[in-house]
Formats: C-alpha cells, sequence, structure tokens
C-alpha cells in the first residue's frame, strides 16, 4: 500500500498540506468569509429595514382608510344634517305658505260674500222698483186705473215681506 | 516515474494511490518534493478561493449561481457551528470552514478519473487530525487551565469507580486523532480501491462486464455521498471537539 510504503513522501505530503491549508486558511478567513459575511448581513438588514419600511406604509396607509372613513362618515352625517334641515324649512315654508294661500282665500271668501251681498241687496231694490212699476204697469193694463207709486210701492212691499 | 516497489504492479487497484513527485525539492536534507498529491491541494484551494472570492466579487444584494453557491457553503458551515457549539463557535468558524472545503473538493476532485486523492492518505488524514487534537487540546487549557483535567473524570460516576473511568476517558480522548483520520483515510481508500476493482472487471468479463459497470456506476454516486458526508463528519466532529473543549462535557 503506497500510503505506508512511501514513508519518505510523508514529509513532503504534510509540509504541502500546510502551505496549502495554511493558505486557504488565512484567506479565507481575512478576505473570503467577512466578504461573505457582510454580504449577508447587508442583505439581512437590507430586509428588516424593507419589512420596517412596509410595516410603516402599512401603518400610514391604516391611518389613511380611517381618516377616510372619518371623513366619509362625517360627511355623510353633515349631509343628513343638512338633508334634515332642509327638510324642515321645507316644511316650514310650505307650512307659511299654506297659512298665506288660506288667508287669501278667505279674504277673497269674504270679498266675494260681500260682493254677493251688495249685489243681492241691490239686486232686491232693483226688484222692487221693477216690482213697482210691473204692478203699476199691470194695474193700469188690468183695470184700467193708474195706481200711484206710492200705494203700488207699499203694496209691493208689503207682498215682499209676506214672502220673505 | 512509478518507485522500484511498485513497477510490476501499475494496475493493481492500489496503483492509483501511489504518490508521484513532479517537483523533486529538498531543504536541508528533507525530501520536500511536489508531488500529485501536493499538485491536487493546490487545485483543491485554488477552486475553493476561485469560487469564495470571484463568486462573491460583485456583492451583490441579489445573489448571482456562483455567489449562491459561496453563500450556501458559508451558511452550510456556519448552521453546523451554531447547532453544535452555538455563539462561541463563531470565531473558530473560519477554520471549520477551510477544512471542511478542503475535505470536500479534495474528496471530490478524488472522484476525477486519473485525478489523485490527496485524502487517501493517511499522512495528510493524520496531520489534519492532530492540528484539530493538538488545536483543541490548547483550547481546553487556555479556557479552563487546570481544570481542563476535569474533562476526564465523567460527571455522576462514583468516586471508586474513577481508577477504571479516567483511564478509559483518557484512552478515548487520545484516540480522537486517530480515529479521525482513520475514518476519513480509510473511506477514501476502501471507495476508490472498490472502484478500480469492480471497473477492472468491466474489460475482463467481456459482454457480461456490463454488470460491474453498472455496479461501478452506481458506486460511483454512493462514493459522491461520501466525498460529501466524510467531509461533514470531520467538520461536525472538529466542532464537537471545540464544544467539549469549551464546556468540558
Amino acid at each position: 500500500m503506497p500510503q505506508l510504503e512511501q514513508i519518505h513522501t510523508f514529509l513532503g505530503q504534510i509540509f504541502w498540506l500546510f502551505v496549502t491549508f495554511g493558505f486557504l486558511y488565512i484567506v479565507l478567513w481575512k478576505a473570503a468569509l467577512p466578504r461573505v459575511s457582510t454580504i449577508l448581513q447587508e442583505r439581512q438588514e437590507r430586509i428588516d429595514e424593507d419589512l420596517r419600511k412596509a410595516e410603516e406604509f402599512k401603518q400610514e396607509a391604516d391611518d389613511a382608510i380611517a381618516a377616510y372613513e372619518k371623513l366619509v362618515a362625517d360627511a355623510r352625517s353633515q349631509a343628513q344634517a343638512v338633508l334634515r334641515e332642509a327638510n324642515v324649512a321645507l316644511a316650514a315654508d310650505a307650512a307659511a305658505r299654506q297659512d298665506a294661500l288660506t288667508a287669501r282665500i278667505k279674504a277673497d271668501v269674504a270679498e266675494a260674500e260681500a260682493r254677493i251681498d251688495k249685489a243681492r241687496t241691490e239686486a232686491l231694490d232693483n226688484i222692487q222698483t221693477v216690482a213697482v212699476e210691473v204692478a203699476q204697469a199691470a194695474t193700469t193694463r188690468l183695470i184700467g186705473k193708474d195706481v200711484s207709486a206710492d200705494n203700488a210701492e207699499a203694496a209691493v212691499a208689503a207682498a215682499m215681506r209676506e214672502r220673505g | 516515474m512509478a518507485t522500484d516497489t511498485h513497477g510490476g504492479e501499475q494496475h493493481s487497484p492500489l496503483a492509483q494511490f501511489e504518490i508521484k513527485e513532479l517537483v523533486p525539492i529538498e531543504i536541508g536534507g528533507h525530501n520536500i518534493s511536489f508531488s500529485n498529491s501536493a499538485l491536487m491541494m493546490v487545485i483543491t484551494i485554488t477552486l475553493i478561493l476561485l469560487l469564495m472570492m470571484l463568486g462573491t466579487r460583485k456583492r451583490a444584494m441579489v445573489p448571482g449561481r456562483w455567489q449562491a453557491l459561496a453563500e450556501l457553503c458559508y451558511e452550510f458551515v456556519a448552521n453546523l457551528i451554531r447547532d453544535t457549539v452555538g455563539n462561541e463557535g463563531r470565531k473558530y468558524f473560519p477554520f471549520i470552514f477551510s477544512i471542511f472545503m478542503f475535505i470536500l473538493i479534495g474528496n471530490m476532485l478524488g472522484m476525477v478519473p486519473y485525478s489523485f486523492t490527496f485524502t487517501s492518505h493517511i499522512a495528510v488524514t493524520f496531520a489534519m487530525a492532530m492540528v484539530v487534537f493538538i488545536g483543541v487540546t490548547i483550547l481546553g487549557f487556555a479556557k479552563h487551565g487546570i481544570k481542563f483535567f476535569t474533562f476526564f473524570v465523567p460527571p455522576g460516576v462514583p468516586v471508586w469507580m474513577w481508577p477504571l473511568m479516567i483511564p478509559i476517558e483518557i484512552i478515548s480522548y487520545l484516540s480522537r486523532p486517530v480515529s479521525l483520520a482513520m475514518r476519513l483515510f480509510a473511506n477514501m481508500l476502501a471507495g476508490h480501491t472498490l472502484l478500480k476493482v469492480f471497473a477492472g472487471f468491466v474489460p475482463a468479463l467481456g459482454a457480461a462486464g456490463v454488470l460491474p459497470l453498472a455496479f461501478v456506476g452506481a458506486l460511483t454516486g454512493l462514493e459522491l455521498l461520501i466525498a460529501f458526508l466524510q467531509a461533514y463528519v470531520f467538520a461536525i466532529l472538529t466542532c464537537l471537539y471545540i464544544n467539549d473543549a469549551l464546556h468540558l462535557h
């Protein structure tokens, strides 16, 4: 077995083992591994930082959503208040108009009634005059006798009183 | 290039483990020639450093393929240490990472046909195990001073059992580097030898050679798994030894 027979090569093998391994160890220790370590650390920091930022942004978004929702709720309640006020105002306005209209109608009715009364009175007066003339004319025609205006008037008045 | 003792058995399943000196170097009478083993070590650390340095060159926030692989290796070993040693293990991360990657890539490169597996040599695995063993022992003494010896006294054992238990504990502690080295060495040796043996059956059996060929295919998959597993086991045991040295049980 060469491993046990070539004893004269042992020193050489061990020498080159120490040389190569020592070189490998020093370069890895001083240069390569710190670099990998830095890379990994930086990446971890970057990931942590990004996660932190994402958390922040999420918080901001949540705040914005809350603010928006508050705004919407406020606007809605405000709109409802305005609506309610408008309803009240409209109702008051309608009531006022109604009242005014009613008053005007009442006044109109009263006025019309007064006019009707007056017209009736006038008509009644006229009827009396006409009735007197008719009565005079009819009497003249029927019996050929003239009736004085005073007598006719008295008779008509009596008749009218009788009829109400 | 084969040495005299192996001249006649070039096709033996063990020939693949032969150390071939590529550039003879001798310093102060010591033979430290640059061999095929040393070449594979150089290729291994070059690949690791290319991956870890070039892969992370852009320092991208969103990693590309190579950077993702580098980060995957980093996090795999980091989790391994966190699970076994905890936060105090961070200091030993570069060492564990180096040893894990070194063994893993060395094992994997050994799976490439005609390459060489430096982890299949007891000299290499034992040297690595001794580095871990001595390092961990020094760590234990540095951390606890003389109290480190209480590590050899299992908790909850009655005093009259101590003369029996303490030698057992000391032997088990001293056998750590042996088992650590033998496990990796034997796994690599056995796997590669088996592959070679079955591969040798393929031409020998002619048409029936498809059977060993299929077996070699399946065995290659298994060996890839073992290549990873042994690197993982070496790294995790190193972590556990460090944990023992830090916490004494």
